[in-house]
């Protein structure tokens, strides 16, 4: 839908270096690459330079504040923060990437169908209702129950489990994308350029890809962001509940949940695992506008 | 729109009834266990005998039609005998839902845990949206301007911080601190007058602000996205080149289209209103229908979570239904039939 | 636009300052004659015979009384008994096989109608009902009848010799209810009666004015309580819900509650709170004991329907059931820093599953108390298990990797991270896992997370038992006690070991009275257990609570109801 002829011959470009070139004018969206890449990196390189076991329990230096051995203090088994912060962002950003994104690709896909598609519209929104209305924590308990010990044998005790909760987290928490993605798209399916689309002979297919989907990137967006925090402390959740990694496995959500009730005692147990799920979810944020402001095909043109 | 109502209505029942059925088979295979809570020195003949006194003994189909007999028939007939006080055959014999950790009708107990939940998470949920709304609209106006990056700033630290370290942090600050409110809700507490008024303000303080915070967060987000979307529209230039002044191009045109996931939003969270705020109602010691819930899965007191639940799904179903109708509203485009 | 700013900032003045004032008022209260109790876990129900754990129990010892309570010292005291009855005083008969008890005179229920024995014997009546689904039948145990003689003797008779008959009607599980109020309600129709299971009227120093289930109870004096001008206490609140921690924080440093239960919160937290002299901690030590379970057979999942089953000893572990490692696995661990992590003044170091009352206590395994990592490595070492290139031993290609699962709770995720350092120390592998605890200790056959069921190498729990005779407890690790299908997985013999020399000891115990022979016995059994490790001890717990500094007269008992004294308390 071009809105406006550019007055100078426009030079060929490919979709996604047009979509880079708006990128890159977002400062947001650059700071939050900066922020998120640091993160990234911190995690990743920060045992090269921090070389603490992070589970090692230093008995004489339990509940310690901030020393050259302990940047971060230790807690109260003496286990060395910084580096729980470390390997806890590893899990942490794997299960909450991994999980938004199945989360996504099954919200969009059910909201996308549902809504473009009216026979599809009821059995699907009915079908996101039966998962709405399940009780969590037994829905929970019984995958668990039904495939920890599979996986465990089939992936070891790590991945196995890795692999399960991604797995539950996605499967829970897909339904409220899938509502959003179907309002707009069937806000979206009534507007004049899809029925132009329709009426030169478009197929349903390139309807749904290159018209409805794009148009309805900014709710997707928003999900994603919120998605990944929720799937980080959701993750915490159920370790706490026994059924997730095993207890002395660091995550970010994990670390704020057990030193919550050491805030007097060592505030740095909280401070940093909260700052950095803050953090991460904030990048992620900036980089989503970024996106969104760059695919949106009204902005990128003018 | 109403054929398409009642179309709606009567696809529902079905629904309802294979949600009631997935629920109780769910309920039946996860490995929780009513005795679970008894000392160990309760020996385990005992714990079997107690089982079969609550009736687990019997086989799976049994059970499931004893529940929607008492859900569907006994307990709306109580209802009505309650409401026109009447008496409709032997109602002192027909066996009501009973919750296994209480022994009590399961109606009752919800009925007396109503009160505080939509108090305090009905409340929570307004304050959420009356500052959500106009959080999302003004940072979408003024997108990447100080108020927007701040208002993107506490929205994503609300969202990513869990209630249990907010509630945690405020009652750390304000009840151990400075002692100015305090740390566990009374559900017995009486309003009467001014001052026990200002009692029920002040426990209720904590608790509605750090849902509120969460619950904000998460929709001045969608509400932000969705007026970016409108802003850059065609019939926005239009109206604005038509000379409409700019607040009634933002606050009729704008914000009218742009509620649909909004919309969407709220009407997932109605009934989570009902379902409780689980962990702030452990923090604060609300025990609302969240607590409820949470101690009947940990005890694995099934017919409590089954009709809980239930009540539940029917609820999202409803709301799912208004939701839609809504949206005809605000956008007439839409048609459903 | 100014104006308003004015005001609002006005507004927010009159907000805190409202707030500044409310606090003063509470403080300067003269005589508060209100008594503040709060459990983390919430109350369900108020009859103890339908309880679903301590919680109720306890509550409702407030309002009902049973014929006699255990004291702090785990004596037992009379309540409604006039005495206790003994060989000596001829309450208890030569044969071992009845007991008669005597009620005090003149003791009324809290409606004004009198306390007689049929209330009692319909009590023992009510809980013995086969459809009742009473929690307290194991008190009952080996009870053939219960009948009143007169309106104030009633004889409990036994089908065996009972060396320990204060089974019925002594400790707060089982206590004495009205006849009157409760006799619609025998066997199934106890499920029912919401009025009464809600409402019990009692002996006891308080009565019920509204029950809240799972939420709050408001208690008021029984005006009619034998003993005069007691309880000090006019009124009484006893709040459920939310976790030990924030309980804590309530009585120690809000000061918003008078009493908390059961804090089982890391020592420094607790000691943060303390700190802030408000209140301070009770502790009582019974015979609760922080265990490892050992499991004796094989629990590997490929095994299928065979996993964790006894078979008569043909399903071994395949380096559990060698001796030489589980008695490295417990010498390796040093059961003090374990203490002082995770119990502080609440625990001390244990080697016997039979730790009070200090007669049964044996003092043979002391030596246990010492870690020694330097001697397990050499029995490991001698026995043929040696260290593999990752520093884990092997033997004829077995690997010693344990899984070991407790229950969730971050002093249990604590130990488990200690124990499993300990044990890499002398070259074990462990894999960590917690299960939560309404699934690990629910007793559902269907799922494969019970204690019971043990498809790991090693649980760790707390077990104890109820009053202060042992023989109920020690019985459970008989051979015929393993748990398996064909008792629903429910058999108490955790580790699934067997030694004759054990059962002989245990049929013997249960015709030893009382005396010399009795404690030797107990001792050498409790010896079996842990010097063969079907079980290794680690820490002898107290239980912990927390009390406001203006409350005087609590009596912490570790041994009854924490609340058995209520009628003392004042401020």
């Amino acid at each position: 839908m071009p809105t406006e002829i550019p007055d100078t011959p426009r030079v060929h470009r490919s979709l996604w270096m047009d979509v880079w070139l708006t990128f890159r004018q977002h400062t947001g969206a650059l700071i939050g690459v900066g922020v998120f890449a640091t993160i990234v990196l911190a995690v990743f390189l920060g045992p090269f330079v921090h070389g603490v076991d992070p589970t090692y329990l230093d008995l004489q230096a339990r509940n310690q504040g901030v020393s050259f051995a302990h940047p971060l203090g230790t807690d109260n088994l003496g286990r060395d923060t910084l580096a729980q912060v470390f390997a806890g962002g590893r899990i942490s950003l794997a299960v909450g990437f991994a999980a938004m994104f199945l989360s996504l690709v099954l919200g969009t896909a059910v909201g996308t169908l549902a809504g473009y598609f009216r026979r599809l519209d009821g059995p699907l929104m009915r079908f996101t209702d039966l998962f709405l209305a399940l009780p969590l924590l037994p829905l929970l308990l019984v995958i668990i129950m039904l495939f920890r010990d599979t996986l465990r044998n089939a992936f070891g005790p790590e991945t196995g489990i890795f692999f399960l909760i991604v797995f539950v987290i996605g499967i829970t928490s897909w339904m409220q994308t899938a509502r959003i993605v179907r309002g707009e798209v069937l806000a979206i399916k009534e507007r004049e350029f899809i029925t132009a689309a329709r009426s030169i002979g478009t197929r349903e297919r390139r309807i749904v890809s290159r018209h409805i989907l794009p148009n309805a990137l900014s709710p997707i967006m928003v999900s994603a962001t919120l998605g990944i925090a929720n799937a980080i402390i959701t993750e915490s959740a159920l370790s706490f509940l026994g059924l997730g990694f095993p207890p002395d496995f660091p995550t970010w959500g994990r670390l704020l949940f057990d030193g919550a009730n050491f805030i007097t005692i060592t505030p740095a147990r909280v401070l940093w695992p909260g700052l950095a799920i803050s953090l991460t979810v904030l990048s992620v944020n900036y980089i989503g506008d970024g996106l969104r402001d760059a695919l949106d095909p009204r902005l990128r043109d003018t | 729109m109403i054929r398409f109502i009642t179309r709606r209505l009567m696809f529902a029942v079905p629904t309802l009834i294979a949600i009631s059925f997935a629920i109780f088979a769910l309920l039946d295979l996860a490995p929780n266990d009513p005795t679970g809570q008894l000392p160990l020195t309760i020996p385990p003949e005992v714990r079997a005998q107690i089982r079969d006194s609550l009736g687990l003994d019997q086989p799976f189909h049994v059970r499931y039609a004893k529940w929607m007999e008492q859900f569907f028939v006994n307990e709306p007939l109580n209802l009505v005998e309650e409401a026109f006080d009447i008496e409709i055959g032997a109602s002192s014999e027909r066996p009501r839902i009973r919750s296994w950790a209480t022994r009590s009708p399961v109606v009752d107990i919800i009925a007396e845990r109503m009160p505080q939940t939509l108090w305090v998470v009905g409340m929570s949920y307004v304050f959420g949206i009356l500052i959500a709304v106009p959080i999302g609209v003004i940072s979408a106006y003024r997108q990447y301007s100080w108020f927007d990056q701040i208002g993107t700033f506490v929205s994503m630290v609300g969202f990513s911080v869990p209630t249990f370290f907010t509630g945690l942090l405020a009652i750390i600050l304000f009840s151990v601190m400075l002692q100015w409110l305090p740390s566990i809700y009374d559900t017995t507490h009486e309003v009467t007058d001014l001052s026990s008024f200002w009692v029920q303000v002040k426990q209720m303080l904590m608790p509605v602000m750090v849902l509120a915070l969460y619950n904000a967060a998460q929709l001045s987000r969608f509400m932000r996205s969705a007026m970016l979307d409108n802003l850059n529209l065609d019939y926005v230039r239009t109206a604005r080149s038509k000379g409409l002044r700019e607040r009634a191009v933002l606050l009729i045109h704008v914000l009218r289209n742009s509620m649909i996931p909004v919309v969407t939003m709220i009407a997932l969270g109605v009934p989570t209103i009902f379902s409780g705020a689980i962990i702030t109602e452990q923090i604060f010691r609300v025990n609302g229908l969240g607590q409820l819930l949470i101690v009947a899965i940990q005890g694995a007191d099934i017919p409590l979570v089954q009709t809980l639940t239930f009540l539940f799904a029917v609820l999202i179903v409803l709301f799912n239904l208004i939701a839609d109708v809504l949206y005809g509203i605000l956008d007439p485009r839409i048609r459903y039939d | 636009m100014n104006l308003r700013r004015t005001l609002s900032v006005l507004a927010i003045l009159v907000f805190v300052a409202a707030f500044a004032r409310g606090n003063p008022e509470t403080a300067c209260q003269v005589e508060d004659r209100h008594l503040n109790i709060l459990y983390w876990q919430a109350v369900s129900i108020l009859n103890p015979y339908l309880s679903g754990g301590t919680k109720d129990i306890e509550a409702a010892s407030m309002v009902v009384e049973p014929l006699a309570h255990y004291d702090e010292n785990g004596v037992m005291v009379p309540v409604l008994a006039a005495e206790i009855p003994t060989l000596e005083n001829g309450g208890v008969a030569e044969d071992l096989r009845s007991v008669t008890w005597k009620l005090k005179p003149d003791i009324t229920w809290s409606d004004g109608t009198p306390l007689t024995a049929h209330d009692v014997a319909f009590s023992g009546a009510y809980c013995r009902h086969e459809e009742a689904g009473c929690a307290a039948l194991a008190s009952f145990a080996d009870v053939s009848a219960i009948e009143a003689l007169d309106d104030h003797t009633v004889r409990i008779t036994f089908k065996v010799a009972k060396p320990w008959p204060y089974g019925p009607f002594v400790g707060s599980l089982s206590p004495i209810i009205q006849r009157e109020q409760f006799q619609d309600c025998l066997g199934a129709r106890a499920q029912e009666c919401t009025d009464q299971n809600f409402g019990p009227i009692g002996t006891g120093p308080f009565k019920v004015d509204e029950f809240r289930a799972n939420d709050v109870i408001n208690y008021s004096a029984n005006a009619r309580f034998r003993e005069p001008g007691k309880p000090w206490f006019r009124t009484a609140t006893f709040k459920g819900g939310g976790d030990a921690a924030s309980a804590a924080r309530a009585v120690l440093e809000t000061g918003e509650y008078d009493y908390a239960w059961n804090l089982q919160v890391e020592p420094e937290v607790l000691e943060r709170m303390v700190a802030a002299r408000r209140g301070e901690l009770l502790m009582g030590f019974g015979s609760q004991v922080e265990r490892l379970i050992v499991n004796h057979t094989n629990d590997d999942s490929s095994l299928g329907g065979r996993r964790s089953l006894y078979l008569d000893g043909t399903n071994p572990h395949p380096f559990l059931s060698d001796p030489a490692v589980r008695r490295a696995l417990s010498l390796a661990i040093d059961r003090q820093v374990l203490v002082e992590v995770g119990y502080g003044a609440a625990g001390r170091t244990t080697c016997n599953v039979l730790p009070a009352p200090a007669t049964y206590a044996s003092a043979a395994n002391e030596a246990c108390k010492t870690p020694d990592p330097v001697e397990a490595n050499r029995i490991l070492d001698e026995a043929g298990w040696a260290r593999g290139e990752d520093g884990v031993r092997t033997k004829d290609g077995v690997r010693l990797s344990i899984l070991y699962q407790t229950s969730t709770n971050s002093v249990r995720q604590g130990t488990q991270a200690l124990i499993k350092q300990m044990w890499e120390a002398i070259g074990v592998e462990t894999e960590l896992r917690n299960i939560d605890a309404a699934v690990f200790f629910g007793a559902d056959p269907a799922s494969p997370d019970t204690f019971q069921k043990f498809y790991a190498d090693i649980e760790m729990y707390t077990s104890n038992f109820q009053g202060t005779d042992p023989e109920v407890y020690m019985a459970g690790w008989a051979c015929d006690q393993n748990p398996g299908p064909h008792n629903q997985w429910l058999g108490t013999n955790i580790p699934r070991g067997c030694s004759d020399e054990y059962d002989a000891l245990v049929e013997q115990f249960s015709v030893t009275p009382p005396g010399e022979d009795r404690f030797r016995i107990a001792k050498r059994m409790n010896d079996i257990i842990v010097q063969n490790q079907f079980v290794i001890p680690l820490i002898w717990r107290a239980t912990v609570s927390a009390q406001s500094s203006s409350l005087k007269g609590v009596r912490m008992n570790p041994w009854d109801s924490e609340l058995w004294n209520i009628a003392d308390w004042h401020r």
